[in-house]
């Protein structure tokens, strides 16, 4: 298997609490990884370690390693604003940035002094359509991000998060906010761009994980009990604890 | 039964006589200002200095203190402005839970507290101490002083309500926290931001004690950072000091117009930031 992100005995804590136990992970590239899981079985924090989000929060800690690309981003010489540029974050929630709808989706252009002038409206005008949103806004780039409806905002970060040119792409339960329609949209659009980007995604609904997942990472308090292609995932799993969770009785 | 009805009956009676005491206040207040004020209050106490000079000036105007006010006042922002804004960025931003915030915090609500005339007192001594005289530069320093924990602690307020996630947003995308307090930050709570430095505004040019010893008085316009400067609270506390009646009613045309620019700024701000917040998540 080729492989775009690799855990080696990774361990987390919160305080004393150790919320991820000897992980060990191959996540294959330009394919939909989805970490499923009962809530609080650290499927966010493995997510949050691959962006290094997790030592966003205080008294968290982590041993091990978490190569992308074959590189340790937790080596004392990266610089973590790289690591982020690469590894684009859905969140539960959407956040638009306090700026207009164009703004949002040219920021991460500006701050990496990625494109200028034309090319700037040309990237923000291809990274909109990319997420299904550019028939939408184009005639109201200079409105507030904030007018947009919570789907609207949801594809936005999607643009705005793809403009930057990660290579990697988490996603945190990305639809869990959004109506049905807006999330069957986000799907789509992930199922569209997927031979494109390596995406890991967190979900606790069985059913969109196996409308998305090619390949599968089950986890159980803190350790990932069973992984592997969807297909044998889902039709024949080799842990009892997996075929428990995959029949409801978690 | 009885017993709760006549607590709610109580507290909401408490409730409107504190309404009423508030708004009643500023009423009142407005009222004398505007009634002894008013007729004394001509072109000629806008557009002059005064005449014979400002302890018995029964004629010309009030001009050098209104200007020398806004300069006193305007700088004193400014400066406390440069070095607020960074100080509530690094509290909230940066050093979130460290140590060193919770000591930063603490001694600006201290200092937030410490009465008006030590500032004075305080910037006095300083300025023995480097040789200087009363002036525009002493006074701007010491109402920079007095405004710097309001405005750093009001402006900390507002930062510290911004979700977490909007900051990781930024983060997300691989910026730096600098670039993420710039452009997100402040954006966000831009109109936080501007009550702050008009809370510090308003408190710098109603002060009279703390440019009392440091910025002193004068009868001419402002002519210099290191000339004495006049000032409308000083030119209410002289005037009505005198025992003339017409220099007195000149006190309340000065505190008149004192409250008008200070009433002219604060519509103005609350435009400007309702203008600025079009793009802010709500």
């Amino acid at each position: 298997m080729d492989s775009h992100v690799q855990t080696i005995n990774l361990n987390a804590y919160y305080g004393a609490e150790p919320a991820l136990k000897n992980v060990n992970l191959e996540i294959p590239k330009k394919q939909i990884t989805v970490i499923m899981g009962p809530s609080g079985c650290g499927k966010t924090t493995l997510l949050k370690t691959m962006n290094r989000f997790l030592e966003l929060t205080d008294g968290t800690r982590i041993s091990g390693k978490v190569l992308i690309d074959g590189e340790n981003i937790y080596d004392p010489g990266v610089d973590v604003t790289e690591i982020r540029k690469k590894a684009g974050l859905l969140a539960q929630h959407p956040y638009p940035l306090p700026m207009s709808i164009y703004e949002n989706v040219a920021y991460g252009l500006r701050i990496h002094k990625m494109k200028h002038g034309r090319e700037l409206d040309q990237a923000v005008e291809h990274y909109l359509r990319v997420a299904g949103l550019w028939e939408e806004v184009k005639d109201r780039l200079r409105a507030p991000a904030t007018g947009l409806s919570i789907g609207q905002q949801q594809r936005l970060c999607l643009a705005r998060g793809l403009a930057v040119e990660p290579e990697l792409l988490l996603g945190d339960e990305p639809t869990s906010a959004l109506d049905p329609i807006s999330a069957q949209y986000i799907e789509q659009r992930l199922l569209d761009i997927k031979n494109r980007y390596t995406i890991v995604l967190v979900t606790h609904i069985l059913r969109q994980a196996k409308r998305l997942a090619d390949y599968v990472i089950f986890m159980y308090l803190g350790e990932v009990v069973e992984s592997g292609p969807a297909k044998d995932v889902f039709e024949s799993p080799k842990q009892e604890r997996t075929r428990a969770y995959l029949e409801g009785q978690f | 039964m009885n017993r709760r009805r006549f607590e709610e009956n109580f507290f909401k009676t408490i409730m409107i006589i504190s309404f009423l005491l508030v708004v009643g206040s500023l009423c009142f207040i407005l009222f004398t200002v505007i009634v002894k004020g008013l007729p004394a209050l001509n072109w000629a106490m806008l557009t002059q200095t005064p005449k014979g000079g400002y302890y018995l000036g029964k004629e010309g105007g009030i001009l050098n203190a209104i200007i020398g006010s806004i300069y006193l006042a305007g700088g004193g922002t400014l400066l406390a402005l440069i070095l607020g804004l960074p100080i509530a960025i690094y509290l909230s931003v940066y050093g979130r839970k460290s140590r060193i915030s919770d000591w930063v915090r603490l001694s600006l609500d201290v200092l937030w507290g410490v009465p008006s005339i030590v500032y004075g007192a305080f910037g006095f001594i300083l300025m023995l101490a480097m040789g200087m005289r009363a002036s525009l530069l002493g006074g701007i320093l010491t109402l920079a002083l007095l405004e710097l924990p309001i405005m750093t602690r009001a402006m900390d307020e507002v930062i510290r309500m911004i979700p977490r996630d909007l900051e990781q947003a930024s983060f997300a995308l691989g910026a730096t926290r600098l670039e993420t307090a710039i452009h997100v930050i402040i954006r966000q709570t831009l109109p936080g931001i501007i009550t702050a430095i008009l809370l510090a505004f308003g408190r710098g040019i109603g002060d009279a004690a703390s440019v009392l010893f440091t910025a002193g008085y004068t009868d001419r316009l402002p002519g210099g950072l290191l000339r004495p400067v006049a000032s409308l609270p000083l030119a209410v506390f002289f005037q009505l000091g005198t025992p003339f009646p017409e220099v007195q009613q000149r006190a309340y045309s000065a505190a008149l117009v004192l409250t008008f620019i200070v009433l002219i700024i604060s519509l103005g701000s609350r435009w400007l930031s309702s203008r600025l917040s079009r793009y802010a998540l709500k």
